[in-house]
């Protein structure tokens, strides 16, 4: 099962902890890791389950090319990381 | 008489109490976070707070016998597969909440009913005190809610809603920018009003269409429905046939320029604005911060200045940002440069209550 880390800054704002899930991609791991953590969806999803325009993830270190269809593979073994995408300033 | 405010600010929700005379911030909730706008809801005494986290979206919180919850914030259905929309850049709309910009009670008769207006345009309305949410399907898909356009913010939106107090029914919403929209029949059907408002900066074949109209808040009398007052882009606009036409007012100084207004709720002949140097500037003139006043229905206008700074204010007052209690004699308004006055003898004389908190968005009786 795929290992998925949100950032510490979402934390405040609702629980997010690191959690496993499976799936071949990162909607399907994500979806599952939402099914147990509803609140948290909203936080990283938009109304259309597009990655929120200031989020990025990171799959084994590389960022994501499908933002609004999360269709990006997933291995097994793969670590999943959520967090804000940053700029300059 | 309310002893209590609400000031919504980029940093936190900050509530300011009357103790004896003075007007003295009471505590703060949310601290650090950008609380855009709040609704105290009278009917149960439940308070809403919209917040908007930025990367992590736009949320809404309900307030608690010991604290607050959050509660889901309205979303947008499911854009349909292959429909195409692209907003005034070209880019794809984004069916999703990119701010609350408008939060009302419904009627007495109806417990439970919230509405709320957002950015880019949708209008939702609850009737479980906010658990949940259902869009007004039959105005997001009127064909003419695609002319709408953002004004100072990049998409259009509904900032005033004013739910008719003789019929819970019937109900107006105020669009920035795509003028006046009301329904008779609870949001089944929607008809464009607002004749006579004009938009002076607009191409001559929109300056008088009724949907170009850039209203930046309305306001509705709740003694007297059928008195409408209007802060638009382009000045004042005053209805007195629940918003079929309106009579501009001009030649009141310093300026008709604009985002807030008030209505007085038994007397609809009066209501004050926090006047700016109109678009292209948007500061107080010659920097003295002033609140007008017209007893009269726009026919004339008192200039109110005591306890308000004088010289170098640049303070902008927000839409929402401008308040009046229900007893129509207290005041209070917020700035972009974090001052907050209160009145209480409706606007003859102003005490600040500070000058320092983060930007003012929202400024409401509790």
């Amino acid at each position: 099962m795929a290992k998925v880390i949100f950032t510490p800054n979402v934390q405040r704002h609702v629980a997010c902890p690191e959690a496993q899930a499976p799936g071949d991609t990162v909607r399907e791991v994500l979806n599952n890791v939402f099914a147990d953590n509803v609140q948290a969806r909203s936080y990283v999803l938009d109304d259309q389950s597009a990655l929120r325009r200031h989020m990025t993830i990171f799959v084994d270190g590389r960022m994501i090319r499908d933002r609004a269809g999360l269709a990006d593979r997933v291995e097994d073994t793969s670590t999943i990381y959520v967090f804000q995408a940053l700029s300059g300033g | 008489m309310t002893d209590k405010l609400l000031v919504s600010t980029r940093k936190g929700l900050f509530t300011v109490a009357r103790k004896g005379a003075r007007w003295e911030i009471a505590g703060v909730d949310f601290l650090g976070d950008n609380v855009t706008l709040t609704l105290t809801d009278r009917r149960e005494g439940r308070t809403y707070a919209a917040l908007d986290h930025g990367h992590f979206g736009v949320k809404l919180h309900r307030s608690t016998a010991n604290g607050w919850e959050e509660i889901p914030a309205p979303a947008y259905p499911p854009k349909p597969e292959g429909y195409e929309e692209n907003d005034m850049w070209g880019r794809p709309l984004n069916w999703s909440t990119a701010r609350i910009w408008a939060l009302a009670a419904g009627g007495a008769d109806e417990p439970g009913v919230i509405w709320c207006g957002t950015l880019p345009g949708g209008l939702f309305r609850s009737t479980d005190h906010g658990q949940s949410w259902e869009m007004l399907r039959a105005l997001w898909d009127h064909p003419k809610r695609r002319q709408w356009m953002g004004g100072g913010a990049d998409l259009p939106g509904i900032h005033s809603i004013c739910v008719d107090p003789r019929d819970s029914k019937r109900v107006w919403v105020g669009v920035s920018t795509g003028g006046i929209w009301f329904t008779a029949d609870n949001g089944a059907n929607w008809t464009l009003r607002g004749d006579g408002m004009r938009a002076e900066y607009a191409p001559p074949e929109q300056t008088h269409d009724p949907i170009a109209q850039d209203v930046h808040c309305l306001v509705q009398c709740p003694a007297a429905p059928q008195r409408m007052w209007v802060q638009h882009h382009n000045g004042i606009f005053v209805s007195s046939d629940e918003s079929r036409t309106f009579t501009e007012i001009t030649g009141v100084e310093p300026s008709t320029f604009g985002f807030a207004v008030a209505v007085h709720p038994r007397e609809p002949d009066t209501a004050w604005f926090v006047p700016e140097i109109k678009d292209e500037k948007r500061i107080p003139r010659e920097g003295k911060l002033v609140v007008t006043r017209t007893r009269d229905g726009g026919k004339s206008f008192d200039v109110l200045t005591r306890g308000l700074p004088q010289s170098h204010a640049y303070d902008v007052i927000y839409r929402h940002a401008l308040a009046l209690d229900e007893a129509g004699d207290r005041l209070a308004f917020g700035s972009t440069t974090g001052g907050l006055w209160v009145s209480e003898d409706q606007g003859d004389s102003w005490s600040c209550v500070t000058h320092t908190l983060p930007p003012i968005y929202a400024v409401r009786f509790a």
